[in-house]
């Protein structure tokens, strides 16, 4: 299993890579870590012309420290998962990356590559989608932002033109005193997951709470739980509060079977996992109540 | 076009035959440079091109680990890499773990532990567990199975494989091999 033959580029810059994607017009991949374009060149599933390898791009990886937080879209999933501002600022990010694959494959794996893959199973596409992040695109007219809820059109497809570079990734930095949660099912640990759940709740202006709930696979692309939202923020976070939104999350989507799962296993497995994922984010917030 | 292409096979002409890359890395503290196709893995450029052959290729599509080598200090799939992208780093392969006929540490420990049937999986095992191990003090064991599943064996069992890395975790601190990072 060897990749097919291509040519391969290094361009020392953006524009340099965008003229080299328009030079082949649509027949080029762009080149991140690797770690799903290599084994899918390996599988010969796919034939680019080209490969526009961004690593020898400066600038392109690194984690700031504002908010929004704006990670470099060549930044390894390993340094985002040991950074202290994500751990500090971002901690529902940091704990999906534990997620990811394994070690070795975090090493190589870039937080833009996965998004820009966007496997529908993946983890980070979900965290991104749940906590309203958004991606800076360049293209040669510019650069625009792409907010998550728009960005995933349907499986390994997103809303990025085959022109352009995905090129940071923007991540809110979450209020002081907030909770989040991280849960999957999968076989075994460092497979692609079945269904996964991000949960975060914030502290709002309103002295409320500001529940966000995420899950992948129960749809092509991850998606917001919003009638579940929609109860927790109504009925608080009981115990009966949860379990009547785990049951309307599960109610609410419409995934499709595979292999791994029918749709009625999957929203099983959805409701299952909200519930134990909320239940444990919650616990101490329910004890001081 | 008249943009320069740094490491361009065809500026102009996108059927132009293919051009093969130059390719420098810095193995177990060596210089090494070869030439090879874009396509070729890190995995056969360590194996073929430079004969190395204790890196071994499993599965070739980055699930079973076995290629596992330490890239800049950090366990990296080689099957997965192409060696054009490795072109400027510095590689551990398992030949860079012993000393003469003195086993490192932590192959001592799978010696003494018999985390090893076949010896497929084990270059794999063992720079899995060096990167694991150098950046988690203390583990348990639960985080060693877990840090450990990032690697295939299939004679095992695995529990031999644990125990080997717990023993080593029980020496102290895991340091890196000499020339996995600049001095």
């Amino acid at each position: 299993m060897k990749p097919p033959r291509f040519h391969y580029h290094a361009p020392g810059s953006i524009p340099e890579a965008l003229d080299l994607l328009a030079h082949y017009a649509g027949d080029a991949r762009l080149l991140a870590g690797g770690q799903s374009l290599v084994p899918m060149l390996n599988f010969r599933l796919v034939e680019p012309r080209a490969l526009i390898d961004l690593a020898r791009i400066p600038h392109l990886s690194g984690i700031g420290d504002g908010d929004p937080i704006v990670i470099g879209a060549m930044t390894r999933q390993r340094a985002v998962e040991d950074s202290p501002i994500i751990a500090r600022r971002a901690p529902l990010l940091r704990e999906a990356l534990r997620w990811v694959g394994h070690l070795p494959t975090r090493s190589r794996g870039t937080i833009g590559g996965s998004i820009a893959h966007a496997d529908p199973a993946a983890e980070l596409p979900l965290i991104l989608v749940t906590c309203e992040g958004s991606v800076r695109v360049e293209g040669r007219a510019g650069s625009r932002m792409i907010a998550a809820g728009e960005l995933f059109d349907s499986m390994f497809t997103t809303r990025i033109g085959a022109d352009e570079i995905l090129t940071e990734v923007h991540v809110p930095a979450v209020a002081p005193g907030s909770r989040h949660g991280f849960e999957e099912y999968a076989r075994r640990h460092g497979d692609f997951a079945i269904v996964a759940v991000a949960v975060s709740i914030e502290p709002n202006a309103a002295g409320g709470q500001q529940v966000r709930l995420g899950a992948s696979g129960v749809g092509q692309i991850p998606q917001r739980l919003v009638a579940a939202e929609a109860i927790l923020e109504r009925e608080g976070l009981s115990a009966d509060a949860i379990a009547h939104a785990a049951a309307q999350a599960a109610a609410s989507v419409d995934p499709v079977g595979d292999a791994n799962g029918s749709a009625d296993y999957r929203r099983h497995i959805l409701g299952t996992l909200l519930e134990r994922t909320l239940t444990r984010t919650t616990a101490p917030i329910a004890a001081t109540a | 076009m008249s943009t320069v292409l740094p490491h361009s096979t065809s500026a102009t002409d996108i059927d132009a035959p293919i051009d093969e890359v130059a390719v420098s890395l810095i193995v177990n503290g060596k210089t090494r440079h070869g030439r090879c196709e874009p396509r070729r893995l890190l995995v056969d450029f360590l194996r073929e091109d430079l004969g190395l052959t204790g890196t071994h290729a499993g599965c070739e599509h980055g699930i079973c680990g076995a290629c596992t080598v330490l890239l800049d200090g950090q366990a990296s799939r080689t099957c997965t890499l192409l060696a054009v992208q490795a072109s400027g780093a510095r590689i551990v392969t398992v030949e860079g773990l012993a000393s003469g006929e003195q086993l490192h540490p932590l192959q001592q420990c799978f010696h003494e532990h018999h985390a090893l049937q076949c010896g497929f999986c084990t270059p794999g095992m063992l720079m899995t567990a060096i990167d694991f191990l150098h950046t988690h003090a203390n583990p348990d064991e639960g985080e060693v199975r877990e840090a450990m599943s990032a690697a295939v064996c299939r004679c095992t069992g695995y529990t031999g494989i644990v125990n080997a890395v717990m023993a080593a975790a029980a020496l102290g601190p895991m340091p890196l091999p000499a020339g996995a990072l600049p001095e």
